[in-house]
């Protein structure tokens, strides 16, 4: 049967890289880039004899995005050790936590073709980073060797499990979207899927509409975008239908995501991969968190996308569609809340946001937080606008020089010689010129064309490269053809 | 009573990559069914009104501040690996041949 007659149920789990100076347990530096193995202790390395000690900013980080994404957070909580054999975890196990995690049962909301998703999140816990591999040879099985970089082995990590509640591939990148947006704006991670600090594996499994027993599932790994969450999840989906249609079982797997094919494949696993053996770590003693601590990071949060987006649309009587796409990202509120401070309009200052603002950031590929434009001076632009100095068109070409220069808009308006043709002589003249240069038309508007008009209006402001008050060569224009009558 | 067969022994001696004799095998059963034995008896104990623990030692909360400490030399890590190149810990291969 169709792909359209199954419901597809998707959880993810999410690893984000927190965002301390130093490790987890230990003081080496966190930061990205730097030479292979330069980053290592004999803690981060596993050596005999070595204890770790808890990073303190790591818990706060974690109750953070727990508090961010409405958990309950443990005021007791422990670490656990789970074991398994990998070239890339040097103390052949990772510290993790297992029946205490710090935080539980949140959820993250957002929207999906205009109807409001709620997603319930299980878990988030603390764990560490494990290295990263280099292969010999194309890939993992055509290696003869490996090579380890320990650099990122001990980053601390949050892992935040979902509950099986998504039901497209669309609403898993969405959830992975706004995940990103929420911990970026409370500050515990940068969430860059290129630089591996954020990642996810999906579950996903199919059953029969109206069905409420969950299908056998398959794990999807290595999905680097949020383009290929989706795209990863909608061929599983598929393929997963197509099974299931000629009579075969769903195989419970691992399988990853080849991003050039565009297919997930079968990864090799032994059977005992995922036996863990979890038990307590007796090196780390357990977590006790006080109500007052918790509340004092609550209050510190900043204010987060969702309440953005309510506040946007009642104070500001934004529409919906401006306020989400604003609120979602915390550089563009920053700057939208910024240029209010000296515009009222709100509603001026997100059409240009999200149209000649996001052009050129586009075009320029610059971030918002490198944006020269002060927050000030683009408000200084629309005043300028609104006072007739310059028209609407011109204030784009100032917007771009002054998004290349850095300039304030009235400096460029002066130093381009930008300012609008208010001066009624001045436009006169022009008028009489288009009006000469354009026999044609001018003969067919006197027939009765009305239409021709625009095109008149049209030379002028090309006439007057823009400058025109565009109101005053409608109006001066009508009335030297009215003469002409 | 005894929970634990040679069987069991194989398999966390597999999962742990430890490599026992057929003596050293029959040892360990038998070590590990003692074991499993004493806790049996802990297991009888009356425990009512006594709080679970996490931890042997009474300590909570021991953490650091979040400072970064010197870290060892790229020649200093090498020091104890089995086999380096080009600055990485080299590793035998990591799944099986096709
Ligand atoms: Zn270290």
């Amino acid at each position: 049967m169709p792909l359209e007659d199954y419901t597809i149920v998707i959880g993810l789990e999410v690893h984000s890289e927190l965002m301390t100076k130093s490790k987890l347990f230990c003081g080496c530096s966190t930061s990205f880039g730097s030479e292979a193995n330069s980053q290592v202790c004999p803690v981060c390395l596993g050596l005999p004899g070595t204890l770790p000690v808890l990073n303190k900013k790591a818990v706060e980080f974690a109750v953070r995005a727990g508090l961010a994404l409405d958990c309950n957070i443990a005021t007791f909580s422990k670490f656990d050790r789970k074991n398994y054999f990998y070239p890339d975890l040097p103390k052949a196990f990772q510290v993790s936590q297992y029946d205490i995690p710090i935080c539980q049962k949140g959820h993250v909301d957002f929207i999906v073709n205009g109807e409001k998703k709620t997603v319930g999140v299980t878990r988030v816990h603390l764990e560490e980073e494990a290295g990263k591999s280099v292969h010999s040879g194309a890939t993992i099985s055509t290696s003869d060797f490996s090579l380890e970089d320990y650099n990122r082995c001990g980053i601390p990590l949050i892992e935040i499990v979902s509950e099986p509640d998504m039901r497209s591939p669309e609403e898993a990148r969405i959830y992975m979207e706004t995940l990103r947006n929420i911990l970026r704006y409370a500050e515990v991670s940068d969430c860059k899927m290129e630089e591996g600090s954020l990642r996810c594996d999906a579950n996903i499994s199919l059953m029969p509409k109206g069905a409420t027993k969950f299908g056998t599932r398959t794990e999807i790994k290595n999905m680097n975008s949020f383009r290929a969450v989706q795209k990863a999840l909608e061929y599983e989906a598929i393929r997963q239908a197509a099974c299931l249609d000629r009579g075969e079982k769903i195989v419970q797997e691992t399988r990853t995501w080849d991003d050039a094919a565009g297919v997930t494949l079968p990864m090799r696993s032994k059977e005992e991969a995922h036996d863990y053996r979890y038990f307590p770590e007796p090196d780390l003693v357990p977590i006790v968190l006080t109500t007052e601590y918790i509340d004092k990071i609550k209050n510190d949060l900043p204010e987060l996308p969702v309440a953005k987006f309510h506040r946007y649309i009642t104070e500001y009587a934004l529409p919906e569609y401006d306020a989400d796409l604003i609120s979602a990202n915390k550089d563009l509120a920053t700057y939208f809340e910024a240029v209010l401070e000296n515009y009222k309009d709100a509603k001026v200052v997100s059409n240009w946001l999200m149209g000649e603002f996001m052009r050129l950031l586009n075009e320029h590929e610059v971030e918002i937080t490198d944006v020269k434009v002060k927050p000030k001076d683009l408000a200084k632009l629309f005043e300028l606008q609104d006072k007739g100095t310059i028209s609407s068109k011109i204030a784009k070409t100032v917007f771009e020089e002054m998004f290349i220069s850095g300039k304030d808009p009235e400096t460029v308006v002066k130093e381009k010689g930008l300012v609008q043709i208010s001066d009624v002589s001045e436009i006169e003249k022009i008028v009489a010129d288009v009006i000469k240069n354009n026999p044609d038309p001018v003969a067919q508007y006197l027939e009765g064309k009305e239409k021709v008009l625009g095109f008149l209006v049209g030379q002028v402001m090309k006439f007057s490269k823009g400058k025109a008050n565009p109101q005053m060569a409608n109006d001066y224009l009508k009335k030297a053809l009215a003469e002409l009558k | 009573m005894s929970i634990i067969d040679k069987k069991t022994v194989e398999h966390v001696a597999n999962l742990a990559r430890l490599y026992l004799t057929d003596a050293e095998k029959e040892d360990m059963t038998e070590i590990l069914n003692k074991i499993l034995d004493f806790e049996q008896k802990l297991a009888g104990l009356n425990t009512d009104g006594v709080k679970p623990m996490a931890h042997a030692v009474p300590l909570e909360n021991v953490m650091r501040d979040d400072t970064v400490e010197e870290s060892l030399s790229v020649r200093e890590a090498f020091l104890n690996a089995p086999c380096e190149a080009e600055g990485f810990f080299k590793v035998p291969r990591i799944v099986e041949k096709d």
